[in-house]
């Protein structure tokens, strides 16, 4: 039902960009503003609601001004989930960094990546490349999901080989340690994306794709949605709270997506989205799986990404 | 809010130290900007020369890299990155004079007596709201270190830029004694 062009991928990833870079996910600004409203009932300390109002007031002047929300605009991500009838060539993705060049250029985004970790660390000067990834998917739609990565969450983030006799209280220690030492570096309240299962390489995929999920939609499973309130609980029991300052909200909800693993194996990973978590989503195609002739956003149409 | 400290620096910088951890303060005046990769450049200079660069001594750090010029305003985001990876050289910052940090996330605990000893401070900004703190950006000059881009040195003029004091001059820790005060997991 038709082919994904090069073309149509290059501009859903600049579109992107220039829109979540800007712009608070609105699950995650009805979640702020449902929390600010919670730290006025409760009369918290000046600094928790201080900073609640600073993160909104934030989102409204990068709105009016098309300035970005945050100084690091991160790392870019981009997700191609081929629908069910797609067909994709090998150069589907050969645009994709001349996008981020476009979009960061164009939006006066900070560029943030260099040519090698190791042995060569200068800026590539146009924030490429682009860390990509393609799915398959049975999905009629096809999708292009793209996310801003800011440093200071990444570097949060953790992935521990557990044993399967640590169970449940391990991955909720790893959790917590995790939030313990890393959330206040991580720019709370946080999106805890949290990936247990699969392997090594698997996991932290998990954990990343689970920050996809828009705050307050419940996850499938009634066991995964027990366990996400029981860490987001004892995550606010930390009393980190908003800009590590203090207070009840470190994080504005916990994110778990488990999958099959090895019988000597219980991989968890750890992936911390903060207050300025940014990404978007967009249809290639229409629910019959016809390509559509510009990429159409999705309203927090991040969903099944699996 | 009532209870906030305005400091104009460079030349009130002195008021910084005897301010109690936790305390808002509203910074107006110069600071400077400089994060990882000046600050190995700022340490191999102070090494061999004896002294801070640039006229950094009696000044006050801001660890960010902001993104361009936008909507008028000098930076179009500006916020704190993480302090910590500055660790390794603000001890020896402090001790040359600087006065005062401006980061997010605690400090070693190298860092915090340092503070003690030099009567110096670390100051915490909100990070994620960039473009609410790139609107108390009047003014800013390029210092130095171009080449690095969004890391280079710049010297800045804030008008009303809100922060915490997290490490005060006695040594007191606002991360640490949150972390203490907090339910056992």
């Amino acid at each position: 039902m038709g082919t994904i062009r090069p073309e149509q991928v290059a501009e859903a990833v600049y579109a992107g960009i220039r829109f979540a870079a800007v712009t608070l996910r609105a699950d995650c600004a009805r979640a702020i503003g449902d929390a600010h409203a919670a730290a006025r009932d409760r009369g918290a300390q000046g600094r928790e609601a201080s900073v609640l109002d600073d993160i909104l007031a934030n989102a409204a002047i990068a709105k009016a001004d098309d300035v970005p929300l945050c100084q690091d605009t991160g790392s870019v991500w981009a997700c191609l989930e081929v629908g069910a009838h797609a067909t994709v060539s090998g150069d589907a993705l050969s645009l994709v960094d001349d996008a981020v060049a476009r979009a960061y250029a164009d939006g006066g985004l900070r560029r943030s990546i260099v040519a090698d970790a190791l042995f060569d660390r200068t800026n590539t000067q146009t924030n490429a490349p682009a860390f990509c990834e393609v799915r398959l998917s049975s999905d009629p739609v096809t999708k292009l999901h793209v996310m801003l990565k800011g440093g200071g969450s990444d570097n949060a983030s953790r992935l521990v080989m557990l044993a399967p006799g640590d169970g449940r209280e391990g991955v909720k220690r790893v959790v917590l340690d995790a939030v313990r030492e890393k959330a206040a570096n991580a720019c709370p309240p946080l999106i805890v994306g949290v990936g247990v299962g699969g392997t090594f390489d698997k996991v932290a995929a998990l954990s990343k794709r689970a920050l996809l999920r828009p705050v307050g939609s419940p996850s499938a499973s009634p066991e995964a949605r027990a366990f996400e309130a029981e860490l987001l609980e004892a995550i606010d029991a930390s009393g980190i709270g908003p800009g590590a300052l203090g207070g009840t909200c470190t994080a504005l909800a916990v994110h778990l997506e488990t999958a099959p693993c090895h019988i000597a194996a219980l991989p968890v990973a750890v992936n911390m989205g903060c207050c300025a978590m940014r990404s978007a989503s967009f249809a290639l195609s229409d629910e019959d799986g016809q390509m559509l002739a510009h990429p159409v956003r999705m309203e927090e149409g991040c969903g099944d990404v699996r | 809010m009532s209870g906030d400290v305005r400091v104009a620096l460079p030349e009130e910088a002195a008021i910084l130290s005897t301010l109690e951890a936790g305390t808002k303060v509203l910074l107006s005046g110069v600071i400077y900007t400089m994060r990882d990769a000046g600050h190995a450049r700022c340490l191999a200079y102070l090494r061999e020369h004896g002294e801070l660069p640039f006229g950094l001594a009696g000044q006050v750090l801001f660890y960010a890299g902001p993104t361009p010029e936008r909507a008028g305003r000098p930076f179009g985001a500006i916020g704190p990155t993480t302090a910590s990876r500055m660790d390794f050289a603000a001890p020896e910052l402090y001790r040359a004079g600087i006065v005062s940090t401006i980061g997010k996330g605690k400090r070693s605990r190298e860092v915090v007596d340092a503070c003690r000893m030099c009567k110096a401070t670390y100051l915490a900004c909100v990070g994620g709201v960039a473009a609410l703190l790139a609107e108390r950006v009047v003014h800013a000059t390029c210092v130095a270190w171009e080449d690095l881009g969004t890391e280079a040195l710049w010297r800045i003029e804030v008008e009303d830029l809100s922060a915490f004091v997290e490490v005060d001059a006695t040594g007191r820790d606002l991360y640490r004694e949150i972390e203490a005060s907090a339910d056992p997991a």
